[in-house]
């Protein structure tokens, strides 16, 4: 257990400093710098080239790759142009509220997707089974922006039940009491955790539904039944319990995908977070800020993965106990 | 985009969790030939789709009533809802909006089905590779390929298309195609990891076949089918996608028409000019649906394993 | 046996499916007295483990127990009786001992856990006293250190201990009748006698009555008093076990007998039984084995046997009751003359 503790923690790191190399490439290589972009129009090429000199852009590709990598190993992303802050800073900001985005998201995905798996397995064949999957398709059909788009345009402005974007009421939220704070926060958070937990949850359902399927005719579903046990726990607390296992590790492999999709999420729903500030700095050629929010969400998905891991291997008896 | 559909058999798993090996005293003869007669029929209906909307992309110059980028009446018949004269409406720039999507479905097939072709063919080459070497080379080869993993798709090629953007056609498919061949890999190297201890296979290397050779005679036929079942179920996602990036400005170059940057250009007025959200969005949908039923279909019906039910034998 | 513990009766259980019916149990009669041990012996399809799935409805879907089916255990007709009512007798009265110890039992709980579970489902005991009673049974089964291996999980037990504990779990609630399928065959031969001289221990000192079900001649032999011999679906012949061994009847149970090693025999070469059981979908007419059998002739083909008394307790299903002359000239079986004969897909 410790050994493969030990082993998986140095894959992440070696996974995060690949990560890191390979943003920093793919974005330095790209045309241009920050410094074509900044400012005046008119600043003069002389003025620029002092900007890059400056922050060390006129330096050798791999001079700037080692110095980066030291900046970062320290914690040092580097300087947001547009927000004239640390990056560091800028993303210490922001991060928590899509951390609290994508767990809110990830635990109704979850639940939805385990839940529908569920009823589908036990049912499997039934005409409810059938529709359910049919409906799943379609979900999973759906591009995230677009779900987004149609559940603000109905439930924020058709039928103004939620708050059309935002996290906080900008104009009271200043005023509330604490809970009324958190009620303000929780009512825009509706409509984005909820777009963003159906789009995963079909992928989930499905998975469970087949992880279930191959438990339920196993011989130890049977001693169950043998035992006496009713039919609900059999399924439950037997079957289930062994077919929850590997939607561990789904989780893992959902968190790429629920980065990404949080980033469409927050821009349609304005979320001030990751995904938006990322957004923001695309938009007006943040290099560093680009490249440290990279790094961060490619960290995430790394501890996501790794959190999903040992979480498998601390369920699992038979990985837990070797 | 999407947390994986598992595209192959549950073997993988199960061999994950050996010791659940199922033995059932039921014979499971269930309810095959309803469910084989379920997944042909899925597998026609869908290919029918996926034919019909290749052909309106085709026929796009005769179907579509005026050109898309035509700007018809920038005064008169700018934002117009849907009517007689224009089934879908007019964009902000008085364009047909049925037009533009007829001849968006031109850009976004493509864009996607050539993306595809691209990540498949990247990835198998990869997996081939990986999985024949073995030893260390594999093993560095998929530390890469967990880190590629681990950064997020869409905030990897928002990143790269953004600061090179506007890119042209061909660049989009590169970019696209370049960052989604890495679970193809991962599949095509399981896949090859199982076929290479077949007897044939451990055969024909006692006998001195050579590498090239055992890969394209014994492994790639073999690894094919997975490949073709992930690539389908891949053209939905890469539609998702493409159309995400156009919508955020940086996927397809304006004027071109595809179905994401038709809401791109209509992305500031939706309250208003629902249609500009509504129809691009049904036949994204549509499409997609087609090209994943098409998959699983394809899937179920080539994994002889999956006939009984979904029962692990 | 006056009063028998279980009796069967016309116990039939068919499989639908593909347009077909698989008819896996079809008509069984047989009882079982209390405190007796009885064997059911035939070959893999012949339909002795669906018997035992059905005296308990755990056949599932696509499987069912047919109309008419009766299976009678302490006043109750178990193919009627209600689920609440089932799962009551399931685990408490009437136990069952599975195939493959590796797979019966949970691989994410404790072997304390899923012992403690059936005192928990069926007594009115507490946490404790279930475990507790867990950890005495593991000690009964014979299984050292029963108190930490009770906190171990299935996959940390060898084969052997861990069908000790799947036995331990059978017995817990002292049921009355306990239902071996295959108890040894996933095991080494040596743990097989310790698994079976256990189980005869339990028996006499808790005078539970064993259904044990095995393919194998020689585990019935040395443990049961009665055997009942199925092929096809059916009982073929049931007899006390000294009379089985001594004087077989059907031709069934002669080759099934012929094929078991024995001490003294060790140079004559072992015979085996011609072809394989056919599918349940499509038994042959007349006599089910009739395609396998050295004496068949015509009438068998066509001919239904009933089971005719041949001695004391002693049954067959074989028309050589009436006509025992022509057990003097055997010949090759059809499914041995006609080859190609595409009866079975």
């Amino acid at each position: 257990m410790r050994r493969y503790l030990v082993t998986r923690l140095a894959q992440s790191v070696i996974v995060v400093l690949l990560v890191t190399t390979i943003s920093f490439f793919l974005i330095r290589l790209a045309p241009g710098d920050p410094f074509s972009f900044v400012g005046d129009i008119n600043m003069s090429a002389t003025a620029r080239d002092q900007l890059r000199a400056q922050y060390g852009y006129n330096k050798p590709v791999l001079e700037q790759f080692a110095l980066f990598v030291a900046n970062v190993a320290r914690g040092r992303l580097g300087y947001s142009q547009s927000m004239h802050r640390n990056v560091g800073e800028v993303i210490a900001d922001v991060l928590p509220r899509t951390l609290l985005l994508m767990s809110v998201a990830l635990l109704l995905s979850f639940t939805i997707g385990i839940v529908v798996g569920a009823v589908q397995a036990v049912r499997r064949g039934s005409w409810f089974d059938r529709s359910l999957s049919g409906v799943l398709l379609l979900f999973y059909s759906i591009p995230d922006f677009w779900l987004a788009l149609m559940a603000l345009l109905a439930l924020g402005y058709w039928l103004p039940i939620f708050p059309a974007g935002g996290m906080i009421d900008q104009v009271v939220h200043d005023y509330m009491s604490l809970g009324g704070r958190i009620r303000d926060i929780a009512a825009h958070l509706v409509l984005p955790s909820l777009t963003l937990a159906l789009l995963s949850a079909a992928g989930i359902a499905r998975y469970q539904r087949d992880t279930l399927l191959e438990i339920l005719p196993q011989d130890f579903v049977r001693t169950a039944r043998a035992k006496g046990l009713g039919e609900r726990a059999v399924i439950l607390k037997h079957a289930l319990r062994n077919a929850l296992l590997p939607v561990i590790t789904l989780l893992g492999l959902s968190l790429p995908t629920l980065v990404g999709g949080a980033f469409f999420i927050e821009k349609v729903f304005a979320w001030p977070g990751m995904g938006y500030v990322a957004a923001n700095a695309i938009a007006s050629r943040d290099y560093d800020l680009v490249t440290g929010s990279v790094i961060v969400g490619g960290i995430m998905v790394t501890l996501g993965s790794l959190l999903a891991d040992l979480l498998y291997a601390a369920a699992d008896p038979r990985l837990r106990t070797r | 985009m999407r947390p994986p559909i598992p595209v192959s058999a549950p073997a993988e798993r199960l061999a994950a969790s050996s010791v659940a090996s199922s033995v059932t005293t039921m014979p499971l003869v269930l309810d095959a030939p309803l469910r084989r007669a379920r997944i042909t029929s899925a597998l026609w209906w869908s290919l029918a789709l996926i034919a019909l909307l290749c052909l309106v992309a085709l026929l796009a110059p005769v179907l579509a009533p005026y050109s898309p980028n035509e700007q018809l009446d920038i005064v008169a018949l700018k934002n117009q809802a849907p009517s007689v004269a224009h089934p879908l409406g007019t964009d902000q720039y008085s364009r047909d909006l049925l037009s533009r999507m007829l001849f968006g479905a031109r850009i976004s097939l493509s864009v996607a089905m050539l993306a595809v072709l691209l990540a498949a063919t990247v990835g198998t080459a990869y997996g081939l590779v990986a999985g024949y070497l073995g030893g260390r080379a594999d093993a560095i080869m998929m530390r890469l390929l967990d880190a590629c993993l681990a950064i997020p798709r869409v905030l990897l090629l928002v990143a790269v298309l953004a600061l090179w953007s506007p890119v042209p056609l061909i660049s989009l498919i590169l970019v696209i195609g370049l960052t989604g061949w890495f679970e193809v890999s991962r599949l095509v190297r399981a896949e090859v990891l199982s076929v290479m201890k077949r007897e044939y296979v451990v055969a024909a290397r006692a006998l001195g076949t050579p590498g090239p050779r055992i890969i394209w005679r014994h492994i790639l036929p073999n690894v094919l089918t997975p490949v073709l079942v992930a690539a389908t179920l891949g053209v939905g996602n890469v539609i998702i996608l493409e159309a995400g990036l156009s919508y955020l400005g940086i996927g397809a170059r304006a004027p071109t028409a595809s179905w994401g940057s038709i809401f791109f250009d209509g992305s500031d007025a939706f309250q208003a000019t629902w249609w500009i959200a509504l129809f691009p969005g049904l036949a994204i949908i549509v499409t997609v649906v087609a090209f994943n039923t098409f998959g699983a279909a394809l899937r179920d019906a080539l994994d002889p394993h999956q006939l009984a039910g979904g029962n692990a034998r | 046996m006056a009063d028998p513990l279980l009796q069967i009766e016309n116990l039939r259980t068919f499989f639908y499916g593909d347009g077909t019916v698989s008819r896996a149990v079809d008509g069984v009669t047989f009882s079982i007295g209390a405190g007796e041990t009885i064997g059911l012996v035939g070959e893999s399809g012949c339909g002795k483990s669906v018997t035992a799935l059905s005296v308990l409805r755990l056949v599932r879907p696509p499987g069912r127990i047919e109309e008419g089916s009766r299976i009678l255990f302490e006043g109750r007709d178990l193919a009627t009786l209600d689920e609440k009512g089932l799962r009551a007798v399931r685990g408490a009265r009437i136990a069952m001992v599975f195939q493959e110890p590796m797979t019966a039992l949970n691989p994410v709980f404790t072997i304390g856990e899923q012992i403690a579970e059936v005192v928990r489902i069926h007594g009115k005991a507490s946490r404790r006293e279930a475990w507790d009673r867990a950890v005495e049974m593991l000690q009964i089964v014979g299984i050292p250190g029963p108190a930490e291996r009770a906190r171990e999980y299935p996959h940390q037990l060898s084969g052997g201990m861990r069908q000790r504990v799947v036995i331990a779990m059978a017995l817990v609630m002292n049921p009355a009748l306990v239902i071996a399928d295959e108890p040894t065959t996933a095991l080494d031969v040596t743990i097989q006698a310790q698994i079976i001289e256990l189980l005869q221990q339990l028996q006499s000192r808790y005078q539970t009555s064993i259904l044990l079900i095995t393919h194998d001649l020689g585990v019935v032999a040395e443990t049961v008093s009665r055997v009942i011999v199925m092929y096809g679906g059916e009982i073929v012949e049931e007899a006390p076990v000294k009379a089985l061994f001594a004087e077989p009847h059907h031709p069934y149970t002669e080759g099934l007998l012929a094929a078991m090693p024995r001490l003294g025999q060790a140079r004559e070469r072992l015979r085996t039984i011609p072809g394989t059981v056919p599918p349940p979908t499509r038994w042959p007419s007349g006599c089910r084995f009739h395609d396998r059998c050295p004496y068949a002739w015509e009438r068998c083909t066509v001919d239904h046997p009933p089971l005719y008394q041949i001695g004391s307790a002693h049954v067959s299903r074989c028309h050589l009751a009436e006509e025992p002359a022509r057990r003097e000239h055997p010949h090759e079986p059809f499914v041995m003359q006609q080859p190609q004969r595409s009866g079975r897909s």
